[in-house]
């Protein structure tokens, strides 16, 4: 089972790549156009800015369009989460459109980035969280995050002064806001849980 | 507001091992990083912090190395700082796994590069480190200092803590110069000053010698996080005793 994670320069992958391995997963890193339908799943990895990672992924934005909608797997993590969505305040440029919303900044009256340990509460049945009954602590480091137009895909939330989606899913779509690569135990569970979906 | 307060210890890197002593100053050599480094994230650390102490050209060979097999077996973010003197080191270091670059001289000497990596990188994988002593001389009574804490600069701690939140750091390593290696306390009225003064987290370090300093800096000093070393180093404390701690005192803790 081959993963493709989506380079687009300034993330860092190592330690989700890493991650993935520990999981058993064989990954390729994609950083010029391919067809992407071959890869198990497609990850969207999450350090960086949202303009300069539109731009970077501009080249494969059809290939992975293509792919999710014949039914590939896909999982975004942080900026690759807000990725699926439209457009960001963080900077111009179109999103993935994936999913409808905007990602919006955090108020000016809280500290960001938002930056540390926080609780993620399931929202109704997830695969990713299907584990969980109750809030889990996860690693987070964001200034922004998404306001999904369907409510229908939040499975997780998480108070930071204002309540955010942490969690989306529908169908062959995944996101976390938090890392999962760098949430300890909590983070090790949901990537188990995604390969083992996968791989059924 | 719900973000844990973190416990962070550190550790002080010497061409690819890890060594102990009063941050500054006398040196012993303490064991392999990954080694510690599982440990710590066993024992329930928040994240850790690796200094690159010597910062010669060939430990940084070495350090990229010691950050990519960290790297491999870590899942709690970590730090990578010492010695980072161009955006190119900064970039290496986080290629090979590092979630956050800590930057200090480089950032007094050439403050737009703050700037540049902020863009380039986000906000919230540059840390700041600033190492500050108290002075007549400046209108706060905190001076900044660089290399190693051996060179001031004529610089006000409060002036440059907002500067470098303006220019875009995500994250404020507060040491006081005064109390390192004391294990007298945090500096409360220093690390007050700063995380009042400024909206990005600030991680207190220098002089936890106790429970009740990780307490003081995290409640009265209003710290987002708790740096220490030698406390971890000589088991005096788990990480968990110092959580479980802190929790019955009523302070936030993943645990």
């Amino acid at each position: 089972m081959i993963f493709a994670v989506i380079d687009y320069g300034a993330s860092n992958m190592f330690s989700l790549i890493a991650s993935l391995k520990r999981a058993n997963v064989q990954v390729k890193i994609v950083d010029e156009r391919e067809r992407l339908e071959k890869y198990s799943a497609i990850i969207l990895p999450g350090v960086g800015n949202f303009t300069s990672a539109v731009q970077k992924i501009s080249n494969l934005k059809n290939e992975i369009l293509d792919a999710v909608a014949k039914g590939t797997y896909i999982f975004g993590i942080c900026l690759g989460m807000q990725l699926l969505f439209n457009e960001s305040e963080e900077g111009q440029g179109e999103g993935l459109s994936i999913f409808r919303g905007k990602v919006v900044k955090f108020p000016k009256t809280i500290k960001v980035p938002h930056m540390g340990w926080n609780l993620v509460e399931p929202q109704g049945y997830s695969l990713l969280l299907s584990d969980f009954e109750r809030e889990r602590w996860a690693y987070f480091a964001h200034s922004y995050y998404p306001n999904p137009s369907n409510n229908n895909i939040v499975k997780g939330i998480t108070h930071y002064g204002i309540k955010f989606v942490s969690v989306v899913e529908e169908g062959n779509i995944f996101g976390t806001q938090f890392h999962p690569e760098k949430s300890g135990e909590f983070g090790r569970r949901i990537i188990k849980n995604f390969v083992e979906y996968v791989r059924r | 507001m719900t973000v844990a307060k973190r416990i962070i210890p550190c550790l002080d890197v010497d061409n690819g091992k890890v060594v102990k002593g009063r941050h500054f100053v006398e040196l012993r050599e303490a064991g392999e990083p990954v080694e510690l480094a599982t440990r710590y994230r066993d024992e329930g650390a928040d994240e850790l912090v690796f200094l690159d102490i010597t910062a010669t050209v060939e430990s940084r060979n070495t350090l990229y190395d010691v950050v990519r097999n960290v790297a491999e077996v870590l899942d709690i973010p970590f730090t990578v700082g010492g010695g980072i003197r161009s955006i190119e080191d900064a970039y290496k270091i986080l290629r090979n796994g590092a979630d956050k670059i800590s930057i200090n001289t480089m950032a007094v000497e050439k403050p737009e590069i703050i700037k540049e990596l902020s863009i380039k990188y986000g906000a919230q994988c540059v840390v700041v480190a600033i190492d500050a002593k108290r002075t007549y001389r400046t209108k706060s009574g905190f001076e900044v200092y660089t290399h190693g804490a051996r060179v001031p600069r004529n610089i006000d701690a409060l002036e440059w803590a907002k500067r470098v939140e303006e220019l875009g750091a995500g994250e404020i390593l507060l040491t006081s110069i005064d109390r390192d290696g004391t294990k007298e306390g945090y500096d409360l009225e220093l690390t007050s000053l700063i995380s009042s003064n400024v909206n990005i987290p600030v991680i207190a370090s220098g002089g936890g010698g106790t429970l009740e300093h990780i307490y003081e800096a995290l409640t009265l000093g209003k710290a987002d996080a708790a740096l220490a070393a030698s406390i971890f180093h000589y088991k005096e404390y788990t990480i968990r005793e110092v959580k479980e701690y802190l929790k019955r005192r009523g302070v936030m803790v993943r645990l």
